[in-house]
């Protein structure tokens, strides 16, 4: 399982990449790995807001649904529309070209370090 | 590590080697996948795949009237299976809701039945139940039985290779008792993907040593991910999904496995034929998403404000790489409809079943 140093992660297994005022959001490898092969996702619209911890849009694997929440609040910048067509870049490269959206925020929402979250995953298992 | 409680075939180390993701079925701690449910089921479309699924149960009727406790038991008529056939069926309530599907062995001597494995307890003792006045025993050997299905267009020249049974003899439902890698197998020509295959039942303790040996041979394992995105491909039921006891075999489309001229009767027979001359009060469709999104399990199907229907099955079919389903419909039902997805609407409409079918040589 990879956990990345350079980022910031959730309970619930997205990671944060912060630069100045955009955060550039994606699911962990551990959450790709356990949803198995991802066939659907579905992400907001540029423009849209969201609160710290709401429910931002969903990613389907084969068998199963998992909603996404965003780790910090903020306005919808960009979308990744490539994973309409290629879902499966989320089980290839969750870190790089699997990333789902980027949002302008103003919070300093509460992550997690990397260290943390391999300790979530830990005790999960 | 093992989770409590759960019980394991005679494959679990094997599907531990394998890396696994195992997970509780019907009881059992089975593996839905091992390198991903998409690569399976691909490796089955187009090569061999190989599924542990000696979690199904084996009811065996045996004694004077082991033929008539079958006849009244499921809605084929059995009568007209040669020893050596096998046949699909419909196990019925009195009422014609489903108590399960199997698939009827007749073997020299005796009948096999496979029962879905979160059906067992119930279904023999239903078996028992409704055949106390007969001179038959129902045995239940789930216990003593390994089951694999060997799937796929490979699947008989993989396994023709470890046996000296003629495959090329044995017709779809035909069966024959056969050596595989030198361990005593009742091999079927049947499966549960929509390709050629083969069901083998095997001792236990002869099974690690066979499944090893296939996979040699270059068999893929397969999980139950890809079991059941195959079977959905080719249209196949599975019960909880489209058939239940609120569902009759003629609702959900399996009306081939009832023969509702029987002779001996089966029971629900008299609903059955009631229904089919009265009209159906559900039907079972397939359907293609025409907007963007997964039906699935439980979804509502819609015409405008109403709802006319529920989702049996749906998935992304990685042959079609289109979202499909099967819904079970009010029969009056349009061919375009919604499956509402998370509180939205998405259109759908229905499509020929099944939704894939292979080339036949």
């Amino acid at each position: 399982m990879s956990v990345p140093e350079d980022l910031q992660y959730t309970k619930s297994h997205e990671w944060v990449r912060t630069e100045g005022d955009t955060a550039t959001i994606g699911i962990t490898d551990h959450a790709q790995d356990e949803l198995g092969d991802v066939v659907f996702v579905e992400l907001p619209g540029e423009g849209d807001t969201f609160d710290a911890g709401e429910s931002f849009g969903t990613v389907e694997s084969v068998k199963a649904v998992s909603d996404l929440y965003a780790p910090v609040g903020g306005e919808v910048v960009e979308v990744n529309s490539a994973l309409e067509d290629a879902p499966e870049k989320i089980n290839e490269d969750p870190y790089g070209e699997g990333w789902l959206v980027k949002l302008r925020t103003s919070d300093t929402a509460d992550l997690l370090s990397p260290g943390e979250y391999e300790e979530v995953v830990a005790e999960e298992s | 590590m093992a989770k409590e409680g759960l019980r394991h075939t005679p494959l679990y180390e094997e599907h531990k080697d394998l890396g696994a993701r195992l997970v509780d079925f019907a009881g059992y701690e089975m593996p839905v996948q091992y390198s991903g449910i998409q690569a399976e089921h691909r490796a089955v479309r187009n090569h061999a795949g190989l599924f542990d699924v000696s979690h199904m149960g084996e009811a065996i009727f045996r004694g004077p009237d082991a033929e008539s406790a079958v006849q009244r038991l499921v809605t084929r008529d059995v009568g007209r299976l040669d020893v050596g056939q096998a046949g699909y069926s419909a196990v019925c309530y009195e009422a014609g809701g489903t108590v399960d599907d199997v698939i009827v062995y007749r073997r020299e001597g005796d009948f096999l039945v496979v029962v879905n494995a979160s059906n067992r307890e119930k279904d023999l003792d239903h078996f028992r139940e409704n055949t106390e006045d007969l001179d038959v025993e129902v045995a239940d050997e789930s216990d003593d039985w390994a089951l694999l299905a060997l799937q796929g267009p490979e699947a008989a020249r993989l396994l023709q290779d470890l046996t000296g049974t003629d495959l090329s003899g044995l017709k779809p439902f035909r069966f024959a008792w056969g050596e595989i890698d030198g361990a005593r197998s009742l091999i079927s020509r049947t499966g549960y993907t929509g390709e050629d295959g083969f069901e083998i039942y095997l001792s236990g303790g002869d099974a690690p040593r066979v499944w090893r040996s296939l996979v040699e041979a270059g068999a893929t394992p397969a999980g139950l991910g890809a079991r059941d995105t195959l079977r959905l491909e080719a249209g196949m039921c599975l019960y909880g999904n489209e058939l239940d006891a609120e569902t009759t075999p003629l609702e959900a489309g399996i009306s081939f496995a009832v023969h509702l001229d029987k002779d001996p009767h089966f029971i629900g027979q008299r609903a059955l034929l009631l229904e089919d001359t009265g009209g159906l009060r559900k039907k079972l469709v397939g359907f293609e998403m025409e907007g963007r999104g997964i039906a699935r399990h439980g979804h509502h199907v819609t015409s405008g404000a109403e709802i006319v229907g529920e989702v049996t099955s749906g998935t992304r079919s990685p042959t079609l790489e289109r979202a499909i389903g099967l819904a079970l419909v009010d029969p009056g039902v349009e061919d375009r409809f919604e499956i509402v997805i998370r509180d939205n609407p998405v259109p759908a409409k229905t499509v020929p079943l099944p939704f894939y079918k292979r080339d036949r040589e």
